[in-house]
């Protein structure tokens, strides 16, 4: 291993430096010359017709520039959507049309209406507010379920009705399930909301448009998980801007939990008013703004059962969900409850037959797309839920009738259309089960007991799909993209090395693990590695990063591409030391040749890469620069067990958490330290789900819960310290790094344990509680104490 | 406008601001001391955390004019001159205490008052003291274990893993 840390080595990350100097790079530090100012004014109804706007008074207001309407807009393209579903008929979903500014009818509050470019951003603000909107209120649709019924106002008026599509996973299945439903020895069945949640990043989106008017080149800044994918998206479906003439910058990125993957209407507006204006123009984010117009997650309202035989075996599992995809479609949205969510509903089980119904809703609300998870914690909450409920019911051993069903023998193909290459469910409970101390339970109760309080403990288990390809079967699924990725090793002169990845890092660590696994294939140190990501100017063409790909798809286009520069280095090596080519050995830096004591260093080989005086010039191109592009063929399917143990109040239905403890499998791990902190924040969002976060609309459309002073963000005294624990690891079998993907697993395994927890607790206690819908705050709990 | 002057990280500085210029926008803008991060606009998340005549201050909630003859320093201030990080940066690396850093130099901040305020603070206190910040990305796990490191305590203890 690397003296400075190969594979496995808790390096300590080198982007921290700057951060903690505060000389980081976000977008809103980055500032263009003679940069003009957006403010965007934004409906605050939720449902209107325009019939008018009026911008005569502050088009003449102080350092105006020009204010921009829907109007502006009419030949250029909406926002498009990424993803396109295929309903249970074989019927293309319906996709309603999505202006960069409200064109006719505000559909959500925050809806762009019109957009003042001024001097200043004090100016373009106190400019907005001159402008006179004339909007007529309309009824608005916020219930999923009204929003469906004969008659229900419509949110777009060209669509048949407000159902996006009406999903159904497996189709052929459903029959054999409806079956299987009869023949059950016990059913179980919960319904259930997966609440609302705002992905909330610290660092708010941020938007500069910048023109070149003599090369006729555009640059966006935008805080971006994936620059190459806005700089398609915007330029080929909105802008009619090619790609060579349009370069996208997304520098350090402070957080993104998916909320920052898809294409805005404020990245399109800046990047077309800069040339409109021939001037840079410069948006930033407003929380407040940031909670109507980022990408909501989850939403979801479902019905489960589960149906299972005379000898507790799981038999067969049904599902009807209706999903929220709010006012438009998000870039991704349309398949976060479909293909990453019908895809993981067999969990850690070998149930043999499942039928997932899924049914997309418009309404009045903010657009809803993927955030950490994705889909997935929405499936494993009901999932272990289901279970939960149906062991408390046949009075099992919840921990038992889930390890009675775990699949346990891999491959394993699920009836949900993925095959688990590898996994050990088994190990990964016995792990937690050695973690949590359950036979200390009974005396911790007794404890919390004499203080008042209710003690309970709920375990659940997950299953993840990371790294979502191979690109053909997602096209297949409707994907309108492909999901390899992408990476240049350049070698110089002199011996270091820097790596172009298409993936991004908006906190994972990147630039400080990718060098690690190169180092150690060449065997240098890894600070002669040094990672560019993040503009479409100097990488590779690339998907970038969420869905926990970054290590599983673009570690692996690293390793392939340092493969081959490994492979002519060596050639290169081989004429150095006049050895034949097969006879050449890498290691510790050093090229050998086997069984004997003649060896060149790896500075000497770039060196003569570059300064191809002695080179076999006949054979092979001087220089020393690769590039890689890796499709997977599966998913990776990280998998664990979580336990969390809670505390609650009687007297005022407060719920804490006393301890939460993760057993995670996640394949080889690159650098543990970095993999713990992604499954505590993780943790911590997941939790913050369960008790804290929840974003209302009333049944007028009006955002209640707006700011920090309405949306509870977890805070460092609403979580505990968390025992994880990663060695139990089943390396995934067909990636070359053996990787799985830890980002979103904290987030996807935690909400059921807290919710399962807290009905163990209210239970034991004798209260007749089989579930609460989160987050279980304290009045939702004492609620149903004293139903 | 009115011309504000204060002491910014051991400099006098001067600027012309409106009344609503906020302190946050005279550090970022004005000074270009971009350290200084804006996470919201009601004064809860603390990434804005700097220190005012030596207490910490959420200074998207002060008026760049209230500081008129402040001493005002923020993250920029706090490593040495050669670039070497101080205690609390150092713990915060060497535990992992963040990850996006976007919220990192209002904790830095943040920490460095509690820890002179408390300099042995327990796990309880130190997350009851870090209220005001929000952290999206780490859980507050590892800048917990970072704050009680930094202050020479025995980490392993608070956080079992």
């Amino acid at each position: 291993m690397p003296a400075d840390g190969g594979i496995g080595a808790p390096t300590k990350r080198r982007e921290d430096l700057r951060f903690l100097k505060g000389t980081g790079r976000y977008t809103d530090d980055l500032n263009r010359p003679g940069q003009a100012y957006v403010f965007f004014l934004r409906s605050n109804v939720a449902h209107g017709r325009i019939n008018g706007i009026d911008t005569g008074a502050a088009a003449g207001m102080p350092g105006v520039v020009r204010i921009f309407t829907g109007a502006d807009f009419e030949g250029v393209g909406g926002m498009p959507c990424g993803w396109q579903v295929t309903d249970k008929h074989g019927e293309p979903m319906q996709e309603p049309g999505h202006p960069i500014l409200a064109q006719g009818k505000v559909r959500h509050v925050g809806d762009p209406i019109a957009a003042v470019v001024a001097d200043t951003l004090d100016q373009a603000r106190d400019a907005a507010e001159a402008i006179e909107v004339d909007i007529e209120d309309l009824p608005a649709v916020i219930d999923m379920k009204k929003a469906i019924e004969d008659g229900a106002p419509k949110v777009h008026d060209d669509l048949s009705s407000n159902l996006c599509y009406d999903w159904g996973f497996v189709e052929e299945n459903k029959v054999a399930v409806e079956q299987a439903f009869k023949d059950a020895a016990h059913v179980t069945t919960l319904e259930l909301v997966n609440n609302r949640l705002v992905a909330n990043p610290m660092e708010p989106r941020v938007a500069i448009g910048d023109y070149d008017q003599a090369g006729d080149n555009s640059t966006l800044y935008t805080t971006s998980q994936n620059p190459h994918v806005i700089r398609l998206l915007m330029g080929a479906f909105v802008l009619g801007i090619p790609e060579h003439k349009l370069r996208v910058v997304a520098p350090d990125v402070g957080g993104g939990f998916g909320t920052k993957i898809f294409h805005y209407a404020e990245e399109a507006f800046c990047t077309f008013a800069a040339k409109a204006l021939n001037r840079p123009v410069k948006w930033t984010s407003s929380r407040s703004e940031a909670f109507m117009s980022d990408a909501h997650g989850r939403d979801h309202v479902t019905k489960i059962e589960l149906a299972l035989d005379g000898d507790n075996n799981f038999t067969a599992l049904r599902t009807e969900t209706y999903a929220n995809m709010g006012a438009y479609l998000s870039t991704f949205a349309p398949s976060v409850p479909t293909w990453l969510h019908g895809t993981l509903m067999a969990g850690n089980y070998k149930t043999p037959l499942i039928y997932v119904n899924v049914k997309a809703v418009f309404t009045n609300t903010v657009p809803v797309d993927a955030y950490r998870g994705a889909g997935r914690p929405e499936a494993t909450y009901q999932l272990e839920r289901v279970i939960d409920k149906a062991a408390r019911e046949l009075g099992v051993d919840p921990i038992a009738l889930r390890r009675q069903n775990f699949v346990t023998e891999f491959p394993y193909a699920t009836p949900v259309a993925v095959e688990y290459d590898t996994g050990d469910y088994v190990a990964t409970m016995d792990k937690l089960e050695e973690m949590i101390d359950l036979a200390g339970f009974d005396k911790r109760a007794e404890e919390s007991k004499k203080r008042g309080k209710l003690r309970g403990v709920g375990v659940n288990c997950y299953i993840e799909a990371c790294g979502i390809a191979p690109s053909h079967l997602v096209g297949q699924l409707g994907a309108r993209a492909g999901l390899y990725e992408s990476a240049t090793v350049r070698v110089n002169a002199t011996g270091g090395l820097v790596v172009m990845t298409g993936s991004h890092s908006h906190g994972q660590g990147h630039e400080t693990s990718f060098p690690q696994v190169v180092a150690e294939m060449i065997g240098i140190d890894a600070s002669m590695v040094e990672i560019v990501h993040g503009d479409t100017a100097n990488t590779p063409m690339g998907m970038g990063t969420y869905g926990s790909r970054s290590l599983a798809v673009g570690g692996s286009a690293m390793v392939r591409a340092t493969e081959k520069i490994i492979a002519k280095a060596k050639k290169i090596a081989a004429h150095l030391l006049e050895a034949a080519e097969g006879d050449i050995e890498l290691k510790d830096g050093q090229f050998s040749v086997a069984g004997t004591d003649k060896s060149v260093a790896w500075g000497d080989v770039t060196l003569a890469a570059y300064v191809p005086h002695n080179y076999p010039l006949e054979d092979i191109e001087p220089g020393l620069e690769e590039t890689a592009f890796y499709d997977p063929n599966n998913f990776t399917y990280p998998a664990g067990a979580y336990a969390c143990e809670v505390e609650v109040d009687p007297e005022t239905g407060k719920v804490t958490i006393e301890s939460f403890a993760a057993a995670d499998d996640f394949g080889n791990v690159v650098n543990p330290m970095i993999v713990e902190g992604q499954v505590h924040g993780g943790l911590a969002q997941g939790i913050g789900q369960a008790l804290l976060e929840g974003c209302v609309y009333d049944e007028d459309g009006q955002l209640l819960t707006g700011s920090y002073m309405d949306y509870a963000m977890p805070r460092a005294g609403d979580v505990p310290s968390f025992a994880v624990d990663h060695s139990c690891q089943t390396p995934c079998t067909h990636n070359p790094l053996g990787v799985k993907g830890c980002g979103e697993a904290g987030a996807i395994g935690s909400p059921p344990a807290v919710v399962n927890a807290v009905v163990d607790a209210l239970q034991r206690a004798g209260k007749d509680v089989t579930h609460i819908d989160m987050p279980l705050s304290p009045s939702r709990v004492w609620a149903a104490m004293n139903q | 406008m009115t011309k504000v002057t204060m002491t910014v990280n051991g400099k006098s500085v001067s600027g012309e601001v409106e009344g609503r210029t906020l302190l946050s926008t005279f550090v970022r803008e004005n000074l270009g001391l971009t350290g200084t991060h804006v996470g919201c606009d009601t004064g809860q998340c603390g990434a804005c955390t700097l220190h005012v005549n030596g207490k910490s201050v959420k200074s998207c909630n002060m008026f760049a004019l209230e500081a008129d003859g402040a001493e005002v320093a923020t993250i920029e201030s706090m490593a040495a001159a050669d670039g070497t990080l101080n205690t609390i940066q150092q713990a915060f690396q060497d535990h992992h205490g963040l990850q996006c850093g976007f919220c990192t130099p209002g904790m830095v901040m943040t920490a460095a008052s509690l820890l002179e305020e408390n300099p042995k603070p327990t796990e309880q206190e130190i997350r009851t003291y870090l209220s005001g910040n929000i952290c999206r990305c780490t859980g507050y796990h590892n800048i917990v274990k970072a704050i009680m490191a930094a202050s020479g305590q025995d980490v392993s203890a608070v956080a079992a893993e």
